[in-house]
């Protein structure tokens, strides 16, 4: 029985490991909630959102508050994105979002500026000032563009 | 030429023969999980054997990967100015490809083969038949249990590789010189938790669904000589192998993982 | 041979056995007597070892009837024939102890399956069992280390731990030294006497069969041959007498394949 329990130790053990490894995988690096009805939602009409997809991802000065929720084509033919952030940011109604594009991936997602107002976005409520999806050529030509003095230099 | 179609056709129907086979003895082992005693003790005693015993391999194989990976990454992205992206290379090729693909590859090499050699051994030595005697379902007690603890324990060993992989990289790049800060939140911004974690844990699932039942049913049907065992068990690391790279083939085409 | 009455002990009936195209033996019958040791001898091959997985139910006839404590297993469903089976104990060739498991866990295992027993009676129980095998202090080996003599005799205390009616051995003496061959060949006796056990032995080993059995079996190709030890003894068939009179202390394995009792149907 004592070898029985050094093994339900050992599997314990490694039961918690790996547990730890997921949630370490789940919760820090693929920034699951748990509960995701505590989410705070809000809107933004783009004219072009390039390549966004569902579930890029929302940041606020670089760090990731949310994700896309879903896409669609407003009344007025301009992209209507859902995005839901973490419920307890305070978003000044006068705040920007706009679309970026993430390293040399190209990744779409979008960024919030904060605005400066007293007032804050209710879920549900829309973001008003938005920035449309950047030219991916200027990206890629500026990409170019330095590569090819790398060459030179080497 | 007559022969080589009747050699064609035999072999289909042998292949649809073993298909049937498996899907029965698949139904069997379902049964056998929900049928009373639950084989707890049996399944702790498997976790322990399929997964413990695997970890020295899974985290010395994950760091060497994750290591590779960080090596190779920050050569090509470097020729690009990129190195900041080195963390979201090596985090995405580890969580949505090579994390299940190599542990499901690495197990089915060390515990795959060994639950062949086993459930195999003990037909060739008549302890399945002497469970039969004692009227113990030899599904129920050997098999069932080794081939659920496959299934559980296949996503936790790929979690582990995945972490140890990740932290190869990490040590890997912040010796070049990369910003560790950087190869971590670029982890953190480009990994998502639906497209990449779970789609990898189901990969993982599946992956223990493969080994585990072809594993269990190449060792129950080998034949009862060490001969037959040694052949059970190349079989099942040839097959599953094989399987576990084209599902995974499919598991990407079909939902994008 | 076919007019075997249904509700006998322990019968073959016209049993016509085969593996894939081999056939093993055809309309195959025989009975073994209530409460007294029957022993089948045979050449290789002949299917002596398949007539008791047959009664085991291990594996399934093409045709013919097979009648365990008068009721037929040729047509049951698998649950009905664990239900069977609980009659019946059976000693294999190796033991067929469960390697991972200790000697007390082979034999609790048993117990611990299909009765209600306490974890104090299990115990007692099974040093009971090993005791009456002559076996004390090796409850926590495991079963590779153990002669093999004392792994037939722990399979054997396995076998008989729930109290079967039917106890069927395959090969008991194999394997084995003279003094454990003894040894096992009292256990069985003793066995048979005190619980009034069926025994069916399978076995090569001319000497002690001869010794034991209240009822003989020789499988011969066109069918089974049965008597008493005595009554073989005289038989006039040449094949009995050869088989019979082999040089006793040589494995009668290594004689007969070549002389007298080819396998059957090959």
């Amino acid at each position: 029985m004592d070898s029985n329990r050094n093994r339900d130790i050992a599997v314990g053990l490694f039961v918690l490991a790996s547990l730890a490894a997921i949630g370490y995988l789940a919760l820090q690096l693929g920034g699951a909630r748990l509960g995701s009805d505590e989410d705070l939602t809000v809107f933004a009409r783009f004219d072009e959102i390039g390549g966004l997809k569902v579930r890029a991802p929302v940041v606020i000065a670089g760090v990731r508050v949310g994700q896309v929720d879903q896409i669609v084509l407003a009344d007025d033919y301009r992209a209507k994105v859902r995005m839901a952030v973490a419920n307890d940011l305070e978003l000044p109604i006068d705040s920007s979002a706009s679309i970026v594009t993430s390293g040399v991936l190209g990744d779409r997602y979008i960024s919030i500026q904060l605005g400066g107002e007293e007032q804050y976005l209710e879920d549900g409520e829309e973001i008003e000032f938005v920035e449309s999806a950047v030219v991916l050529e200027r990206l890629i030509g500026q990409l170019i563009h330095n590569t090819n003095i790398e060459d030179e230099e080497d | 030429m007559t022969d080589a179609i009747a050699l064609i056709g035999s072999r289909a129907v042998q292949f649809v023969h073993e298909v049937g086979a498996v899907a029965t003895f698949s139904g069997h082992i379902l049964a056998c999980l929900l049928r009373r005693p639950a084989r707890i003790r049996r399944y702790l005693d498997e976790v322990f054997g399929l997964g413990v015993l695997s970890l020295i391999i899974i985290c010395i194989s994950g760091i060497a990967v994750g290591a590779v990976l960080g090596l190779q990454g920050y050569n090509t992205l470097e020729r690009f100015g990129a190195t900041d992206s080195l963390g979201t290379v090596v985090g995405l090729s580890l969580i949505r490809e090579l994390g299940p693909v190599l542990t499901a590859l690495l197990t089915t090499g060390r515990a795959g083969s060994a639950t062949t050699a086993e459930i195999g051994t003990m037909s060739a030595t008549e302890q399945l038949d002497g469970l039969r005697m004692m009227s113990i379902d030899p599904v129920h007690y050997v098999v069932a249990p080794k081939a659920l603890a496959m299934v559980t324990v296949m996503p936790l060993l790929s979690a582990l590789f995945i972490v140890c992989g990740i932290a190869g990289g990490y040590l890997v790049g912040v010796y070049w010189g990369i910003d560790p800060g950087s190869y971590l939140t670029g982890l953190e911004t480009s990994v998502d938790f639906r497209e990449d974690v779970l789609g990898s844990f189901i990969k993982a699932v599946v992956f223990g669904i493969l080994v585990g039942l072809i594993s269990t049913y190449r060792g129950f049907t080998a034949t009862p000589t060490s001969e037959g065992v040694s052949i059970a068990t190349t079989t099942t690391v040839v097959e599953a192998s094989v399987c576990i790279l084209v599902f995974d083939y499919f598991i990407t085409a079909l939902w994008g993982v | 041979m076919s007019e075997t009455a249904p509700a006998q002990h322990l019968c073959l009936d016209s049993v016509t056995m085969a593996f894939g195209r081999r056939t093993v033996f055809e309309r195959l019958s025989c009975c073994f007597p209530k409460g007294e040791i029957s022993v089948l001898l045979g050449g290789s091959g002949s299917g002596k070892s398949t007539i008791l997985r047959l009664i085991g139910g291990l594996v399934h006839p093409i045709d013919g009837r097979i009648l365990v404590d008068g009721e037929d297993i040729t047509k049951l469903a698998n649950r009905d024939l664990a239900k069977v089976r609980h009659k019946i104990g059976m000693l294999f060739q190796g033991g067929a102890l469960l390697d991972s498991l200790t000697v007390f866990e082979n034999l609790a295992l048993p117990l611990r399956e299909h009765t209600d027993l306490d974890d104090g009676a299990i115990h007692r129980e099974v040093d009971d069992r090993l005791a009456s095998v002559g076996l004390h202090d090796i409850d926590d080996l495991l079963p590779n280390q153990l002669s093999g003599g004392m792994r037939k005799r722990v399979a054997l205390a396995r076998a008989i731990i729930r109290k079967p009616l039917i106890l069927l051995c395959d090969e008991p003496f194999s394997g084995l030294d003279p003094i454990s061959t003894r040894q096992v060949e009292d256990l069985l006796v003793d066995i048979n006497r005190r619980r009034g056990i069926t025994i069916v032995v399978v076995s090569h080993h001319v000497a002690s069969t001869m010794r034991m059995a209240e009822q003989v079996s020789i499988v011969l190709p066109e069918g089974i041959r049965t008597g008493t030890p005595e009554e073989m003894e005289r038989h006039e068939d040449p094949r009995i007498q050869a088989f019979l009179t082999a040089d006793q202390d040589r494995p009668a394995g290594s004689l007969e394949e070549v002389e007298v009792l080819p396998g059957l149907g090959s």
